[in-house]
C-alpha cells in the first residue's frame, strides 16, 4: 500500500493560503452555498451596521457589543479557514497529480503515417499519437499498435516501469507517463482537461466540487434547523416585551448564532474534500463524491480469488507418493524435475523438498541433464539426465503420457483418488512420472493471505457479505472459499456469470461494489454500484467503473468501503455533537437573557457564569472556538472500527452525543472564568 | 400517599398499556386484512362505489383526505348555522356568531375540540350528536387510516384506498370499542337522554335548570377518538360527564388506549413489532416522566394559599374534583395532553406552574402517544431525522426500514416539525404583543403569559383542552386559532404520506446487521434525544418566560 502522508494541517505552506483563504471566502458568492454560514455572515454584517450607528450615536455598553461581534466574524472566518485548510491539503496533494500535466508536445499522426509536432492540449478524442522512448504520453489513451515499457512512477509512485502493449487487458496509458523504451500508437480517450488525473484534480481542490446526495440532504436538514431557531429567537422581543422588557439584538443574535449549527456547518465541505483527499493518498481516484458515499453502503463485495483472497502463486506444500514409492523417492525426483522451473510453483518444489527431506537443490550442468520446458501442448515440464526422464504437470496430461494413457487400472484409480482429495481441499495435483512409473502427486495449495479470514469476519460484522470470484472448478473454489472464510463463490466465473450475479444481488436490494481490470469486465464494472478499475487494465474497464487504482491492487476494496463509511460517520457524529451542544448553549444564555426581567431565574444558571454579560460572552466565544478544535478531526475523520452497525452507534452517540452534550458546560464554563479573570466581561 | 400515587398511575398506565396489545392486534387485522380482502371490505367497497376499487397513490390519498374534510367542514359549518330551524332543540338554542361558527368547524373537523363556548348552553342536541359527535367518528377515523397507509407504504405496498380505510376505522374500530365503553360509562352513573334540561329545587329553595342529554355516547367517543370536546362546558370534571372515581379511571383509559394500540397496528402492518417496541417505549418514557413531574409538583401546596392560615401539607387542591383523588388531576393532565385529546379532569389553569408546564411538553412534543393515528405519525416524523442522523453514524447513507432518506424526505419532514413549533411560537408572540392577547387574560405576569401560550400550544396540537382563565370567544382567536388548528391537522398528515410516497419509489435496501437496526436500545436512546433536542428545546425560552418565571417567583 503506497500511501502517502497527508499534509499536517500546520505546514506553512497550506496555512499561509488557508489563511488568505478565510478572508477571501467571505465573499457573499461563495458564502451563499453553506445555508448555515450565510446566514452568520447575515447576521454579523447586521450587527456590525447596528454597532457602528451605536458608536456615532454613543450607545452604552459597546465594549461587550464589539467582542460578540468580534467573535461572530471570528466564527465565520474559522468556518472559511476550516474548509480553506481541506482545500490546501487537497491541492498539495493535487499539485504532485497536477506536475504529471505538464505541458507536453504530442507527435499527432495523420492518415498516412506521417507524425508532426502539436500541444498536448490540441488532442481530440480518437487522435492517434505517436510515443516514442523519452516521451511523456499526452493524454489518456489506448495503445493501438506497439508494446513499450512505461514508467508510471507520476501518478503511482511505483518506480518499477510496467508492460503496455496493445491489445489484451493491458492496453490502457494514463497522460503524463512516459514511455521508456520502445513505442507504442495511442488513440487518445479524454481530452485536455477531462482526463482522469484532471477530474481528480478538480475533486480535491474543492473548487469544483460538487455536492453530494447525502451532503445535500445534510444541508437540508442543517437549514431547517436554522429556521426552526430562527423562529426560537425571533419571537424572543414579543415574550420580553410581554413580560416588560427588552433584550438587545446584539444578545439575540448571540443566541441565535450559537444555536443554529454553525459547528457542523462550517465543517461541513472539509470534510467532504477530505474524504476525497483520504481516497487519494490511497492511490485511488474517484469519478465523484457520490461514487465514494456509495463505497460505504456497499452490502456485497465481489473479490477476485488470486491476488485478493489468496496469494498469486500456489506452493507446494506436500509429496503423495503412490503405494510403494517412499516419499523422500517421489519428493527426489520432483526436485530434479524443477530444478530448471524458474516458475514460484517450480521453486517451492524445490524449497519444500529441501525443506522436508534435506533434498539439496543439485546443480543441472553437473547432472548433465537438460531441462524440458513447459508448453502448452505436453502441459508437463522436467527434466532428462542420464537416460533418466523426469515429467511432472497436470495428472490428466501425465497419465497420458505414460504408456500412451494404458496405465493399470488399478494405479489409474490411486493417482485418481489421491488428486481427487487435494482437489477437494483446493488444491491442484501435479502428477509426477519416471521413466514411465507413476511416483506420486505433489499438493500444491493455494496460499490464503495471513489474516485475511479475520478481515472477512470483520467486513460480515458490518454487514458486508463477501463473494470471491474465481476460474477454479467448483470443488478447489469450495475448499478455498471455506479457508478463507468468504460468505460466498462463484467458480469458473465467465464475465456473463459475473454480470448476472451482480444484478441478482442489486434485485435483493443489494449494492455491489467489485473490481476488475479486462474489457471483458466492463459490463460487470458497470453494472456494480461502485467499480473499481484497474490502472493496469483496459481503457473499457476504466471507463465503465466509477473509480481507478493507480496501484492495480484489488485487495483495496476493502479499504475503499472504510473511506466511503468514515467519511458519512464523521459528517453523523460532528452532526450529533454539534446539536448536542445546543443544551448547555441554552443553559448559558436564556438565563443571561431573562434574569433581568425575572431574578429568580439565576437558579436556571446552573453553570454559575459570572455575569450576564460574561455568559453570553463565553458561549460565542466556545461556539467559535470549537470549529478551529474540530478541524483535526473532521480532516482525519472519526475513528472508523469494524464492529457491527448497533455497536458503531452506541460508541458515537457516547462519544459525540454524550461528548457534545457535556463538553460546552465545561467548556463554557472555563471561558466564562478565563474572561472574568481577564476583566473582559 | 406517595405510593398510593405510585401506584394508581401504574395501574392506568401499566393497565392500559397492556390491554393496548390485544386492541392494536384486532386494529391492524381489520385496517389491513392480510390474505384477501377482509370481510367487510366488499360491502365498504360496495358503499362507495367506484371510489373505493382503485388503489391510490400518495397523491391520490391525500387528496381524498383533504376532499372529505372540506365536506364534512362545510356540512358542521350549515348545521350550526341553521340549527335553529333543524330538530332535536328542546331548549331553543339559535344562530351563533360566524367567527365562532368557523372556530368550532375547524376545532372539530381537525379532532381538536377547542370549545370557545359552552356546549349545553350554545348547540342544540343535534348540532351536538348529527354535527360534533359525528365529527367525533369521523375525524379520528381520518387519524387512524392515515398511519394504515404509511405503514402499507413503508412495507412496500401500495398505500391502499382512503374511502375503504375510513369506513374499517369508523365501524370496525371506533364504533364496537364505543359500544363497549359507553356501556361501561352507563353502568358508572352517566346520563343518555334526548329529554331537555330539568328543573330542580334546590335546598336553599332556589330553582335550578340542570341541563342533560346524551351524555354517555358523547363522552364515550370524546375520549376514545381523542378528541376532547365535552357534552358540558366544564368538560370531564363536570360531575354529570364524569360520575365518579370509577368513571374517571374508564374515561382514563379510555384517553390513552387507541394511541397506544396504533403504534402496535404501524408495528404490525409494517411487519416489525420489535421496531413498535421501540416506538412504544420511547412513547411510554415520556409519558412517565411527566406524570412524575405533574405529579410531584403538585404535591406542593397552590401559591394562592401561601398567606392563608390553613394548613398546607395535603398537595395543591385548587380546581381539582375531590372525587377523583389528589393524583386523578395532574395524571389526567398529562394524558389528555400526551393524547392529543384536550378533555380536562381538573382544571389546567389552577395547576402548580411546573406541574402546568408538563401538560404543555406533552403538546409540544405532540407525539406521546400523540392523537389517534397522528400521534404515530408525528413520531415517525421524528423517527426520519434521528434515523437519518444516526444513519451517518454508522456510515452508511441513511436508510429507514430499508428505504433511503434523502434531501426531500428531510425537507418534508423538518418542515412538518418546523410548522409545529412555528404556529405555536409566532402566534404566542403577536398575541403576546399586541391587545389580541393581553386584553383577554384572566391573569397578570408569567401565569398570563403560559395562557396564551398554552391556548396556541393546544390548537397547534390539535388538542382542544384549555388553559382556561381565557376569554378565548373573540374574533382574533376564533380566527387565529382555526386557522392554526386546520394547518397544524393536515401538514402532519400530508408531508408523512408525502415520504413514504417518494421514499416508496426507490431501491429499497436489505437489511443487515451493516445497516441501522432501529430495534435496539440504542436507537430507542437517539430517538428520544432527538425528540428532545429538535423538539423540546426550540420552546425553552417561551417556557421560561412562562412557567419557569412563575415557579422562580412564587413557589420557593
Amino acid at each position: 500500500m503506497s500511501q502517502s502522508k497527508p499534509a499536517s494541517m500546520f505546514d506553512a505552506r497550506i496555512m499561509g493560503p488557508a489563511l488568505r483563504g478565510a478572508f477571501t471566502k467571505l465573499h457573499p458568492r461563495l458564502l451563499a452555498k453553506n445555508p448555515v454560514m450565510f446566514v452568520v455572515a447575515v447576521v454579523s454584517a447586521l450587527c456590525t451596521v447596528l454597532f457602528v450607528k451605536d458608536l456615532v450615536t454613543g450607545a452604552e455598553g459597546l465594549g461587550f457589543s464589539f467582542q460578540i461581534i468580534l467573535w461572530l466574524w471570528f466564527t465565520l472566518l474559522f468556518a472559511n479557514f476550516a474548509e480553506a485548510v481541506a482545500e490546501g491539503r487537497g491541492k498539495a496533494q493535487a499539485e504532485s497529480l497536477r506536475k504529471t500535466r505538464t505541458e507536453t508536445t504530442a507527435k499527432l499522426l495523420d492518415a498516412s503515417g506521417n507524425w508532426r509536432s502539436v500541444p498536448g492540449e490540441s488532442l481530440k478524442v480518437g487522435d492517434v499519437v505517436l510515443v516514442e522512448p523519452g516521451d511523456i504520453i499526452p493524454s489518456d489513451g489506448e495503445v493501438i499498435e506497439g508494446v513499450a515499457s512505461v514508467n508510471e512512477a507520476a501518478i503511482t509512485g511505483e518506480s518499477a516501469p510496467v508492460i503496455r502493449e496493445s491489445g489484451g487487458d493491458r492496453s490502457a496509458v494514463t497522460g503524463g507517463t512516459q514511455v521508456l523504451s520502445d513505442w507504442i500508437k495511442v488513440r487518445i480517450s479524454a481530452a485536455a482537461g477531462s482526463t482522469f488525473i484532471d477530474r481528480m484534480i478538480s475533486l480535491v481542490e474543492g473548487a469544483e466540487r460538487q455536492k453530494t446526495p447525502n451532503e445535500i440532504a445534510l444541508n437540508v436538514m442543517l437549514a431547517g434547523l436554522t429556521l426552526i431557531f430562527v423562529m426560537a429567537t425571533a419571537t424572543i422581543p414579543a415574550f420580553a416585551g410581554y413580560a416588560g422588557g427588552s433584550v438587545p439584538v446584539i444578545v439575540l443574535v448571540a443566541l441565535f448564532v450559537t444555536l443554529i449549527p454553525t459547528t457542523i456547518g462550517a465543517l461541513v465541505s472539509a470534510i467532504g474534500i477530505a474524504g476525497m483527499d483520504r481516497l487519494v493518498r490511497f492511490n485511488v481516484l474517484a469519478m465523484s463524491g457520490r461514487a465514494v458515499e456509495a463505497a460505504g453502503d456497499v452490502d456485497t463485495l465481489l473479490l477476485d480469488k488470486t491476488g485478493t483472497i489468496t496469494l498469486g502463486n500456489r506452493q507446494a506444500t506436500e509429496f503423495r507418493p503412490v503405494k510403494g514409492v517412499a516419499e523422500a523417492e517421489l519428493a527426489d525426483a520432483a526436485q530434479l524435475a524443477s530444478l530448471a522451473d524458474e516458475t514460484p510453483e517450480g521453486r517451492s518444489i524445490v524449497v519444500l523438498a529441501k525443506e522436508k527431506y534435506g533434498i539439496r537443490a543439485r546443480d543441472m550442468q553437473s547432472l548433465g541433464a537438460t531441462f524440458v520446458p513447459f508448453t502448452a501442448q505436453s502441459r508437463m515440464s522436467g527434466v532428462d539426465f542420464d537416460g533418466t526422464t523426469i515429467r511432472k504437470g497436470a495428472v490428466d496430461a501425465v497419465l497420458k503420457s505414460v504408456a500412451g494413457g494404458r496405465v493399470a487400472s488399478e494405479k489409474l484409480r490411486e493417482i485418481q483418488g489421491i488428486s481427487d482429495a487435494i482437489a477437494k481441499l483446493g488444491g491442484t495435483p501435479l502428477a509426477v512420472v519416471r521413466n514411465g512409473q507413476l511416483l506420486g502427486v505433489i499438493y500444491l495449495k493455494d496460499i490464503v493471505k495471513g489474516g485475511i479470514r479475520e478481515r472477512f469476519a470483520e467486513l460480515r460484522q458490518m454487514g458486508i457479505r463477501t463473494v470471491m470470484i474465481t476460474g477454479d472448478n467448483p470443488m478447489t473454489a469450495a475448499a478455498i472459499a471455506a479457508e478463507a472464510g468468504v460468505d460466498d463463490f462463484l467458480a469458473e466465473a465467465t464475465p456473463e456469470m459475473k454480470l448476472d450475479l451482480i444484478r441478482r444481488e442489486q434485485a435483493k436490494g443489494k449494492l455491489v461494489a467489485m473490481c476488475g481490470d479486462g474489457t471483458n469486465d466492463a459490463p460487470a464494472l458497470a453494472q456494480a454500484d461502485v467499480g473499481v478499475a484497474m490502472n493496469t487494465g483496459t481503457v473499457a474497464a476504466r471507463e465503465a467503473g466509477n473509480m481507478v487504482d493507480l496501484d492495480s491492487d484489488p485487495t483495496k476494496l476493502i479499504e475503499i468501503v472504510g473511506i466511503g463509511k468514515q467519511l458519512l460517520m464523521t459528517r453523523g457524529s460532528l452532526t450529533t455533537f454539534s446539536i448536542a451542544n445546543d443544551v448547555a448553549k441554552y443553559f448559558a444564555i436564556v438565563p443571561a437573557m431573562f434574569v433581568a426581567l425575572y431574578p429568580g431565574l439565576d437558579s436556571l444558571n446552573i453553570m454559575g457564569l459570572a455575569t450576564p454579560q460574561s455568559a453570553i460572552l463565553s458561549a460565542i466565544i466556545f461556539n467559535a472556538l470549537i470549529i478551529i478544535a474540530l478541524i483535526p478531526l473532521s480532516l482525519k475523520g472519526v475513528a472508523y472500527k469494524a464492529i457491527g452497525a448497533n455497536a458503531l452507534l452506541r460508541r458515537n452517540l457516547l462519544i459525540y452525543g454524550l461528548g457534545g452534550l457535556v463538553v460546552p458546560f465545561i467548556g463554557i464554563k472555563l471561558i466564562d472564568v478565563i474572561i472574568t479573570t481577564l476583566g473582559l466581561a | 400517599m406517595t405510593l398510593q400515587a405510585i401506584l394508581f398511575v401504574l395501574i392506568i398506565i401499566g393497565g392500559t398499556a397492556l390491554l393496548s396489545w390485544p386492541l392494536g392486534r384486532y386494529m391492524a387485522g381489520v385496517m389491513d386484512p392480510k390474505g384477501g380482502k377482509g370481510t367487510m371490505t366488499g360491502l365498504f367497497q360496495a358503499i362507495v362505489g367506484p371510489l373505493g376499487r382503485e388503489e391510490q397513490g400518495w397523491k391520490a390519498y391525500v387528496f381524498a383526505i383533504l376532499a372529505f374534510n372540506i365536506v364534512i367542514f362545510t356540512v358542521v359549518y350549515l348545521i350550526q348555522t341553521f340549527q335553529g330551524a333543524l330538530p332535536f332543540n328542546p331548549d331553543g338554542m339559535g344562530a351563533v356568531n360566524p367567527d365562532l361558527m368557523f372556530n368550532t368547524a375547524a376545532s372539530f373537523t381537525t379532532n381538536t375540540n377547542l370549545q370557545h363556548y359552552s356546549g349545553e348552553a350554545t348547540y342544540s342536541y343535534f348540532t351536538q350528536l348529527g354535527g360534533l359527535m359525528w365529527l367525533q367518528f369521523v375525524t379520528p377515523a381520518v387519524g387512524l387510516a392515515a398511519p394504515t397507509a404509511m405503514a402499507r407504504a413503508l412495507s412496500g405496498r401500495a398505500l391502499g384506498n382512503f374511502w375503504v380505510d375510513l369506513q374499517r376505522a369508523t365501524f370496525l374500530v371506533l364504533l364496537p370499542l364505543s359500544l363497549v365503553f359507553a356501556a361501561l360509562l352507563v353502568i358508572g352513573g352517566l346520563p343518555m337522554t334526548f329529554e331537555g334540561s330539568v328543573v330542580a329545587t334546590t335546598l336553599e329553595g332556589v330553582q335550578q335548570t340542570i341541563a342533560r342529554g346524551p351524555v354517555a355516547a358523547f363522552v364515550t367517543i370524546k375520549q376514545l377518538g381523542t378528541n376532547g370536546g365535552g357534552f358540558f362546558g366544564p368538560n370531564s370534571t363536570h360531575p354529570l360527564e364524569n360520575v365518579s372515581f370509577y368513571t374517571n379511571m374508564i374515561q382514563m383509559v379510555a384517553i390513552i388506549i387507541v394511541p397506544m394500540a396504533c403504534v402496535w397496528m404501524f408495528a404490525r402492518i409494517v411487519g416489525r413489532i420489535k421496531h413498535g417496541f421501540v416506538i412504544f417505549a420511547v412513547m411510554l418514557c415520556f409519558v412517565l416522566i411527566k406524570t412524575a413531574g405533574s405529579v410531584g409538583f403538585e404535591t406542593a401546596p397552590t401559591q394562592a394559599f401561601n398567606d392563608l392560615p390553613i394548613a398546607q401539607d395535603v398537595g395543591n387542591l385548587e380546581g381539582k374534583e375531590l372525587r377523583f383523588g389528589a393524583t386523578g388531576g395532574p395524571l389526567w393532565a398529562v394524558l389528555t395532553t400526551a393524547t392529543s385529546n384536550g378533555s380536562v379532569g381538573a382544571m389546567h389553569d389552577s395547576l402548580n406552574p411546573l406541574a402546568g408546564m408538563m401538560p404543555m411538553v406533552g403538546m409540544w412534543l405532540n407525539e406521546s402517544f400523540g392523537g389517534v393515528g397522528v400521534g404515530m405519525i408525528n413520531m415517525f416524523l421524528y423517527i426520519v431525522v434521528a434515523v437519518f442522523v444516526a444513519g451517518m453514524m454508522i456510515g452508511r447513507t441513511p436508510e429507514y426500514l430499508g428505504w433511503r432518506i434523502e434531501a426531500r424526505e428531510v425537507k418534508l419532514a423538518l418542515f412538518a416539525l418546523l410548522a409545529h413549533g412555528a404556529f405555536i411560537l409566532l402566534g404566542t408572540a403577536i398575541f403576546a404583543a399586541t391587545p389580541w392577547g393581553a386584553e383577554t387574560l384572566n391573569n397578570s405576569g408569567p401565569h398570563g403569559f403560559s395562557e396564551i401560550l398554552y391556548e396556541f400550544t393546544s390548537a397547534a396540537a390539535n388538542n382542544g383542552s384549555g388553559f382556561e382563565g381565557l376569554g378565548d370567544n373573540t374574533v382574533p382567536w376564533n380566527i387565529t386559532t382555526g386557522l392554526v388548528m386546520i394547518f397544524s391537522r393536515f401538514i402532519p398528515i400530508i408531508l408523512p404520506l408525502a415520504i413514504v410516497g417518494f421514499m416508496s419509489q426507490k431501491r429499497r435496501a436489505t437489511e443487515s446487521s451493516g445497516t441501522l437496526s432501529v430495534e435496539g436500545g440504542v436507537f430507542a436512546t437517539m430517538l428520544a434525544v432527538t425528540v428532545i433536542v429538535v423538539g423540546a428545546l426550540t420552546f425553552f425560552p417561551a417556557a421560561t418566560l412562562g412557567p419557569i418565571a412563575e415557579h422562580v417567583m412564587y413557589m420557593n
